[in-house]
């Protein structure tokens, strides 16, 4: 059902609409607003789908790349804004602005005076453009120009949002995709598996879902095929419903996921997104010697008397976000992949192959390469459910010792790019858990703004007086329920001790104050932070209204847990 | 010397006009009373004797009963009324049908009483008309820089755009009973919007009454006797109570809409589950509220309710002395 350019559906009313054609960052500012107060999955695909059929090129390319998080330009931080705000009005009416609207960049869009005869009203194109060619200092005066020239604060917001390249609109790449797929009357894994070949704005992608050209060719060697990602298992549901005898079960490494790609002579490691990071690990770029995809996991890994172990995520983390590296680094924090699955062999594409018959092939695979920098996951063999849960509870000696839990595949999948129901199932450890107290509360964002949602919180130290005091250990802003939010607000309003901005700090005293049970994944050590542990991923797991502040944990309990979890 | 405080001064019950002795939307039974209009918290029922426009007494009388007041006198816009030394004059506010500023004269002195107003075209009441005078008493209810209302029919457009776009559901419009609702049906006539529009019987009495003041709706239907499929395409307008309500379960899959000058304020729009909202408000905006004052140029500026203080600074900052009065009982978070 391919639409040539320009036909609508045939009973639709649609009204003449002054000011919507031809101003595209109103129309994409329409599109902007209305996705993030929509819940619905298929009425957030309508109103993409309109958008693109509506928009000319390249204006609807550029927008889709915002949606799938494809722009490259530098993002800018809204801060400066704030500065370049109180310049062109009172700063005291700004404030009471700021303070009722709660989010910066909203109550900027808001409050940003009309420049009657200024320039006109940008494209999105032109933004997109701009904000690619321009150095940083550029972008300020760009940003001021396009403000002073947009009549409505609809459209200063969406060039605010779009200037962090953090839409944040409730709305994923892969729906982003299928919209795009429903234009043209496509099957959205054609997309999917298209998509690293293609570039925005996507003209060519757009004329192909018109009927107006041939598919772009996703033949470049080299490229990156899209992951196939696992879904939380839900305990109390899905075992009752699922065989053992169908799932293969291994653990679950706590690297980050990555592509290693070999082919016609091109070799890449790519994130699980999609991202180049040969350049980083040379080492592990030139570990595959025949042609090959594999997916796996990139681990810190030394060799020692006990044979190869895996380090740390922290060890993994002081080869991540370098550009470049140097034979020091290289032997000080050796990098290989933990093989999982294997997506083409030679030149031959395995993917539709069911996982029993690649785990086979990745087996040998691997056993060819030969290289100290690849090695195998190895299956778990288990009989029943309970058992399983047993391993995952106490992982037997070795490496499964740190890993992040167990992952469920069925023998029969294919590799399917996204994230599908049913062939994969994650099943993380269960996480650690501390009392803290809440030390520090700050407002949220959007539907948030008008909350004290975001948490410091801190456990008992000896301070340098020799007093115990506490230190702070984390932020959290997730975990409770919308009603739990009100009650602590609320907590949070009626116990300030001081105001510092859109901050307060809460009273914490060993007989007043408020405790969390906090979750989190696991700890490294941490220059950053003065009580020199940083946690991963924490969040709220429950709220103590019973128990005294004073009652909270110490921080030598998180010492004892990080050496625990460096020991083992 | 006359001071203005001798003429009008803020009081528990509302604004006191001592030498004519009557009130001005007072929010206690009073014995004498001056209505600019006829929303809930500015007229109210169990005085002695009220002065309003026709179409507010009208208004009243629908709300309360014909035995709301024990005395009425309906004064035309312009008409020249004498209570004692006062001689108050009714002057279109443009806020909704019948509303009135009120203008008060003594002794050389003239001090003008906003009431609540906009300054936009509305096809269902008469426009606003400055009037210079020594004090200019202001609403300022939506009193911060971050309230500016954008073209009501660039919204009326977002929603028919969306009906368009979603021919499956029905859109629901939450929009205020008096005033509100039936400006929006106003304006979705003058978009070309001709088909039957579905209005929840809370606002069918105030509908009729707008039509016998010879504001043209169009054909209206009430939204209850329809099958749920009936209502697909269609638009359906109620109270903003009713959004959330049991009352919405009828229509298929609704898209929420509500039309507010607080939905220019996204927070506002997640927290009441709104969807589409339609900045569309029958009070005046930041830029109108400035706008007026920088207009009339008053000797003193007073603030009756609202937001008082960025309105006040903003009228220091542009050498206009002012005071807010901080008069309570007029609802500040009400569904306008």
């Amino acid at each position: 059902m391919r639409r040539l350019r320009g036909m609508r559906p045939e009973s639709a009313w649609i009204p003449a609409f002054a000011g919507m054609s031809g101003i595209d960052v109103r129309a994409f500012a329409e599109l902007l607003d209305r996705l993030s107060l929509t819940a619905s999955r298929n009425a957030k695909l309508t109103l993409v789908r309109d958008y693109l059929r509506e928009t000319p090129d390249p204006d609807r390319g550029w927008a889709l790349a915002a949606l799938t998080g494809d722009l490259t330009f530098q993002a800018a931080k809204p801060t400066f804004i704030r500065k370049a705000v109180e310049e062109r009005m009172d700063p005291q009416l700004f404030w009471w602005s700021y303070d009722y609207v709660g989010d910066l960049a909203e109550t900027v869009a808001l409050v940003w005076p009309r420049r009657p005869g200024a320039n006109r009203e940008p494209g999105l194109a032109e933004v997109v453009e701009g904000l690619q060619a321009a150095s940083r200092p550029e972008v300020q005066r760009l940003i001021e120009g396009w403000l002073d020239a947009m009549e409505e604060p609809r459209e200063r917001w969406a060039l605010l949002k779009l200037m962090t390249r953090e839409l944040r609109v409730g709305l994923t790449a892969r729906l982003a995709k299928r919209a795009a797929a429903e234009l043209g009357g496509v099957d959205p894994a054609e997309i999917e598996d298209l998509w690293h070949a293609l570039h925005p704005p996507y003209e060519d992608l757009f004329a192909w879902l018109e009927g107006r050209s041939e598919k772009p060719s996703a033949d470049n060697p080299g490229r990156f095929r899209p992951a196939m990602l696992a879904q939380a298992i839900d305990e109390a549901v899905d075992f009752a419903r699922l065989d053992p005898a169908d799932y293969a079960a291994e653990w679950k490494w706590d690297g980050i996921r990555v592509q290693l790609v070999h082919e016609a002579g091109v070799r890449r490691l790519y994130t699980r997104t999609g991202d180049d990071i040969s350049r980083t690990f040379p080492d592990v770029v030139d570990a595959l010697f025949e042609e090959g995809v594999i997916d796996g996991e990139l681990l810190v890994m030394r060799d020692g008397p006990n044979g190869r172990t895996v380090a740390s995520f922290a060890d993994l983390q002081q080869r991540l976000n370098r550009k470049s590296v140097d034979a020091k680094l290289t032997a000080a924090y050796p990098a290989g992949v933990r093989a999982y699955d294997l997506l083409a062999e030679g030149r031959e594409d395995v993917r539709t192959l069911s996982f029993a018959e690649r785990r086979r092939r990745l087996e040998r695979f691997v056993a060819r390469q030969g290289s100290a920098r690849i090695d195998l996951s190895p299956l778990q063999p288990f009989e029943a459910w309970a058992e399983l849960a047993a391993l995952r509870a106490q992982p037997p000696p070795g490496d499964p010792q740190v890993a992040e839990g167990i992952m469920l595949k069925r023998w029969d999948s294919i590799y399917e790019a996204g994230r599908p129901k049913g062939p994969w199932f994650k099943w993380k450890r269960d996480p650690f858990l501390v009392d803290a107290v809440l030390m520090y509360a700050q407002r949220g964002h959007g539907k948030r703004s008008s909350f004290y949602s975001d948490y410091t919180f801190g456990v008992w130290a000896e301070a340098d007086d020799g007093r115990r005091a506490l230190t702070p250990v984390g932020k959290a802003y997730f975990g409770f329920t919308d009603e739990e939010l009100r009650q602590i607000d609320k907590f949070v309003r009626d116990n300030t001790v001081e105001r510092f901005g859109p901050v307060r700090s809460v009273r914490a005293e060993p007989h007043a104050g408020l405790v969390f049970e906090v979750a989190f994944e696991g700890l490294q050590r941490s220059g950053r932070h003065r009580s020199g542990v940083a946690m991963r991923f924490p969040r709220i797991s429950r709220i103590r209204w019973d128990k005294p502040p004073g009652e909270a944990d110490e921080l030598a309990t998180l010492e004892r847990m990080l050496a625990q979890m460096e020991g083992r | 010397m006359i001071r203005p405080q001798d003429l009008l001064c803020p009081k528990p019950e509302g604004l006191y006009c001592a030498p004519g002795d009557f009130y001005v939307d007072p929010v206690r039974p009073v014995a004498r009373a001056v209505i600019t209009h006829g929303h809930g918290d500015h007229a109210r029922a169990g005085h002695g004797a009220v002065l309003a426009t026709e179409p507010t007494l009208d208004i009243m009388a629908e709300r309360y009963g014909p035995g709301f007041v024990e005395a009425k006198q309906a004064a035309a816009y312009g008409e020249i009324v004498d209570r004692d030394e006062v001689a108050v004059t009714l002057v279109p506010a443009g806020h909704v049908l019948g509303s009135a500023q009120v203008v008060v004269r003594w002794k050389g002195l003239t001090m003008v009483v906003s009431g609540d107003y906009k300054r936009r075209r509305d096809p269902t009441c008469a426009p606003f008309e400055p009037v210079a005078g020594e004090v200019f008493i202001s609403e300022a209810t939506f009193g911060l820089p971050v309230f500016r209302h954008p073209d009501d029919r660039e919204e009326i457009a977002r929603l028919l755009r969306s009906v368009a776009q979603f021919p499956e559901r029905a859109h629901l419009v939450g929009a205020y009973a008096l005033g509100k609702a039936q400006r929006i049906v106003a304006l979705l006539r003058e978009a070309g919007w001709e088909k039957p529009i579905y209005v929840h019987g809370a606002l069918e009495r105030l509908n009729a009454l707008y039509q016998r003041h010879g504001v043209d709706l169009g054909p209206l239907e009430p939204a209850t006797t329809a099958a749920k499929k009936a209502f697909a395409g269609e638009i359906v307008i109620a109270p903003p109570s009713t959004l959330q309500d049991r009352w919405s379960r009828r229509f298929p899959d609704p898209v929420t809409a509500f039309a507010s000058g607080w939905m220019r304020v996204r927070a506002r729009a997640k927290q009441r589950g709104v969807e589409l909202p339609l900045i569309i408000s029958d009070h005046a905006d930041w830029d109108e509220l400035t706008g007026t004052v920088d207009e009339l140029r008053p000797g003193e500026l007073w603030i009756t309710h609202g937001r008082e203080e960025a309105l006040a600074r903003w009228a220091e900052l542009h050498g206009v002395p002012a005071r807010a009065l901080a008069l309570v009982g007029y609802e500040e978070e009400e569904d306008d």
